[in-house]
């Protein structure tokens, strides 16, 4: 390409190149440093669970340096792929995923040398650790869809866990805390939506100010009635995973997917349905206008202020269901804090996956799949100190807003709060 | 016309004890034991709350106990809120400064968190004559911080990263970063498996300010010398001119000549530098040897302080002053009264939650005409 050419690129193109030179950069840093540099290969095992019974394993074992070598040379192809979409002016979003998994594998050869990885357990615990993520960002879509900036869904998240597990504790009665969890996060979301949409108080100040609450709040309760009283106020138990038949007998994918507990098939649900209506349903153009230009809204009759509402609260709702998960999916009790940031990490996920359902959804399966994989790496030991793994999803979103990656847009109208008749102020 | 301000300050910080009072009151298992017995629960309720607010007194200003051998020993608790304070007033005028030229630099964490790396190394690796070794722990702490804080600024002047969502991401970086550390041998102490590092010589340690009795330190004097530095800064300086300027409107700052990236990455940098004399002030005042929990919630309660504070120097110290006084005082009350000391974040969050919707006290209150000030604002992702 000349300078001319170079010059006349649109500013989107400019980031996809610049996405290229990132990919092409780390795909010759894998393959230098985890294909070439180490001076032996040791071999790594991987074992695949087939059916629903763990003793179905099936063992692959491939040698760490040819394996970095194959992964890192596909994710250089790949590379290749996505420099030929790009100037053949195609997206380069199958060359990208292919680039990522490649990447990852090749780093998996090498970080596990002479180790064994338990991949259908990887990938399982993964998912476990993306639940409340996804929840979390579900939560984030729905609401900063609508043109409301939702920094508070740590303190949705842990409103929700903490009030299904007493409730589940008080009653003895699991439905009753997962039933309860939902208002928890609405009621959360509900101060938000007064403050932010009546009052007009700044959103970002807003949320913060709402986790510091909850925060607060579930602390000083936790430890005046949760512990003194424990047997009572935090014994919630929970929920036993249920075997879908047919589908959890899918070799691999069944018993990452289909043996789980009841919440995380409302995951399922949740997921589909706010893609589907968002993108298909008259609610979701509304909510997506409301979003992008309040004033066209108005100007059409859609009351934008009570649409945002609307959304808030279903937002709350969606993000303390996922709270439910800490105390009745995994855990069994409440403990202090136990969220412990996963809203924050949800919100990455949000930006990272551009404010769209599925591609939030992409990415808190990454960052679940880095934090599992970091906890594994910590066992079995690793060249990476473990702080570095966990700093992973921090940076790459970093990355991402950077803009290194491709384009990250908020929805236009996102944290503006609406005047009737008025525009924005 | 100056009263007039503090009407609403000091009405939401009422509402917020009165709320929080209620919470203590009945969430108390002896309150709620007389259920049915309303007089006699409501005189219980009284006692509960008004017996955790005294504690936070004694614990914050005076304690009388402490007075009996020894009058001025009663203002121990007195030096304690300073301690706490110094700090806080530090990560506090950061976020403000930031604020003014609208930014919202929710990273005070992590810059606190660098400033703490820069001062504990300095302080303990090198061996300096008095006052030149707390200088330059400070000035490293500075450096390190307002680097951290500056690429902040950069970014988001380069590429539009929004500083929000930059801070929040590179407060976990710092706080693993610090994990990973002290897990080296360089910050790791001899002879621990722990995460602590050696203790900073006593050169380069801030000397006490009333005696060897009370912790109150030269952190405190810093900390409004520095409060004054950004009032001057903000009030009387070209560069504080461009930074309220850009706050106030940036699309017409650029249109009168002002380079918005400069202001961005240069008040980011002060921010940072600010955030990080923080950490030297609580690593070189008062916690000599780091830990990996040096942070705290420094550069988050940073954030109420800076909201109460209504994002003035002036404000900020004070706003610290109180937060410092809970802070310190929630200590007391939580050993001697059993109420847990996040009662104190419930009061934080109350306080700004009020403050910042004056429409919802001036009805609760039935106010008219009262100066509600500035709100403090940032704005949406794209801005």
């Amino acid at each position: 390409m000349s300078i001319a050419e170079i010059r006349a690129l649109s500013a989107p193109e400019r980031r996809r190149k610049r996405g290229i030179i990132t990919m092409a950069g780390l795909g010759s840093f894998a393959l230098v440093i985890f294909g070439l540099l180490p001076k032996s290969g040791q071999p790594v095992t991987y074992s695949f669970v087939l059916g629903s019974e763990w003793v179905l394993a099936k063992e692959i074992i491939v040698n760490s340096k040819s394996g970095a070598l194959l992964f890192s040379v596909i994710a250089l192809l790949a590379v290749a792929m996505a420099a030929l979409q790009f100037r053949g002016r195609k997206t380069i979003r199958l060359a990208s995923g292919i680039f990522g998994a490649s990447f990852l594998m090749s780093f998996l050869c090498w970080a596990a040398a002479g180790k064994f990885i338990p991949f259908t357990g990887l990938l399982q615990g993964a998912l476990f650790l993306s639940v409340p993520l996804i929840f979390g960002a579900m939560a984030g879509v729905l609401s900063e869809r609508s043109g409301v900036i939702n920094i508070a869904i740590e303190g949705q998240l842990l409103a929700g866990a903490f009030m299904s597990g007493v409730l589940a504790s008080l009653t003895q009665n699991k439905i009753a805390g997962l039933l309860i969890a939902p208002f928890a996060g609405m009621a959360i979301s509900w101060l938000l939506a007064i403050f932010a949409i009546k009052y007009g108080i700044d959103q970002v100040v807003l949320g913060f100010v709402l986790n510091v609450l909850v925060i607060g709040l579930t602390n000083f309760l936790y430890k005046r009635l949760l512990i003194p009283y424990q047997s009572t106020w935090n014994s919630g138990g929970t929920f036993a995973p249920i075997e879908i038949p047919l589908l959890s007998k899918i070799p691999v994918i069944g018993p990452i997917f289909f043996a789980q507990s009841i919440i995380v098939y409302l995951m399922y649900v949740a997921v589909i349905v706010i893609h589907i209506a968002l993108f298909k349903s008259k609610w979701g153009l509304r909510t997506r206008s409301v979003g992008e230009h309040p004033t066209a809204a108005e100007s059409v009759g859609i009351d934008v202020n009570k649409i945002r509402f609307r959304n808030v609260l279903i937002a709350g709702a969606v993000a303390g269901l996922g709270g439910a998960f800490f105390t009745l999916g995994a855990v069994g009790s409440f403990s202090k804090e136990m969220t412990a940031g996963k809203g924050f990490i949800a919100l990455a996920a949000l930006i990272f996956g551009r404010w769209s359902p599925l591609g939030a959804v992409a990415a808190a399966l990454i960052f679940g799949f880095a934090d599992n994989l970091q906890g594994l790496l910590t066992i079995t030991g690793t060249p990476i100190p473990s702080e570095f793994m966990l700093m992973a999803p921090y940076v790459a979103t970093i990355i991402a807003v950077s803009g290194f990656v491709g384009k990250v847009r908020a929805p236009a109208a996102d944290g503006v709060a609406y005047k009737r008749g008025g525009g924005s102020h | 016309m100056k009263l007039k301000k503090l009407i609403l300050p000091a009405l939401s910080f009422a509402m917020a004890l009165f709320v929080s009072g209620l919470l203590v009151a009945f969430s108390d298992s002896k309150v709620l034991a007389l259920k049915g017995q309303p007089i006699s629960m409501l005189s219980k309720a009284l006692s509960t709350a008004g017996g955790a607010y005294w504690a936070l007194f004694r614990g914050s200003i005076f304690d009388p106990q402490l007075a009996e051998g020894h009058f001025f020993q009663g203002f121990y608790p007195f030096s304690e809120t300073l301690v706490a304070a110094s700090p806080l007033i530090l990560t506090g005028l950061s976020v403000a400064l930031a604020f003014r030229a609208g930014l919202f630099n929710i990273g005070a964490q992590g810059q606190f968190i660098a400033g703490a790396i820069g001062a504990s190394w300095v302080g303990f690796t090198f061996d300096l004559p008095i006052v030149i070794h707390a200088v330059a722990a400070i000035a490293a702490a500075m450096l390190f911080a307002g680097l951290y804080g500056g690429f902040v600024g950069f970014l988001k002047a380069r590429t539009g990263a929004h500083e929000v969502i930059v801070t929040i991401m590179l407060n976990y970086v710092a706080g693993y970063f610090l994990l990973w550390l002290l897990s080296t041998t360089a910050f790791l102490r001899p002879g621990r498996q722990d995460p602590l590092a050696p203790e900073v010589h006593q050169n380069a340690r801030l000397p006490h300010l009333f005696g060897p009795n009370l912790r109150a330190n030269l952190g405190f004097i810093i900390a409004l010398l520095a409060a004054g530095a950004i009032w001057w800064l903000l009030n009387r300086s070209t560069w504080g001119f461009r930074f309220r300027a850009v706050g106030a409107n940036a699309a017409a700052s650029r249109t009168a000549g002002i380079s918005v990236a400069r202001v961005t990455t240069s008040v980011m940098f002060i921010a940072g530098a600010l955030a990080g004399l923080g950490g030297a002030v609580q690593i070189l005042g008062s916690e000599p040897a780091m830990t990996a929990g040096v942070g705290g919630s420094f550069g988050f309660d940073a954030i109420t302080v800076a909201l109460l504070g209504r994002a003035t120097p002036i404000g900020t110290v004070f706003a610290a002053l109180l937060f410092g006084a809970l802070r310190a005082g929630g200590l007391t009350m939580q050993a001697s009264t059993e109420t847990p000391l996040d009662l104190v974040l419930v009061i934080q969050a109350l306080v700004v939650l009020f403050i910042a919707a004056p429409a919802l006290i001036k009805s609760l209150f039935r106010l008219k005409n009262v100066d509600a000030g500035e709100t403090v604002a940032s704005k949406g992702w794209n801005g």
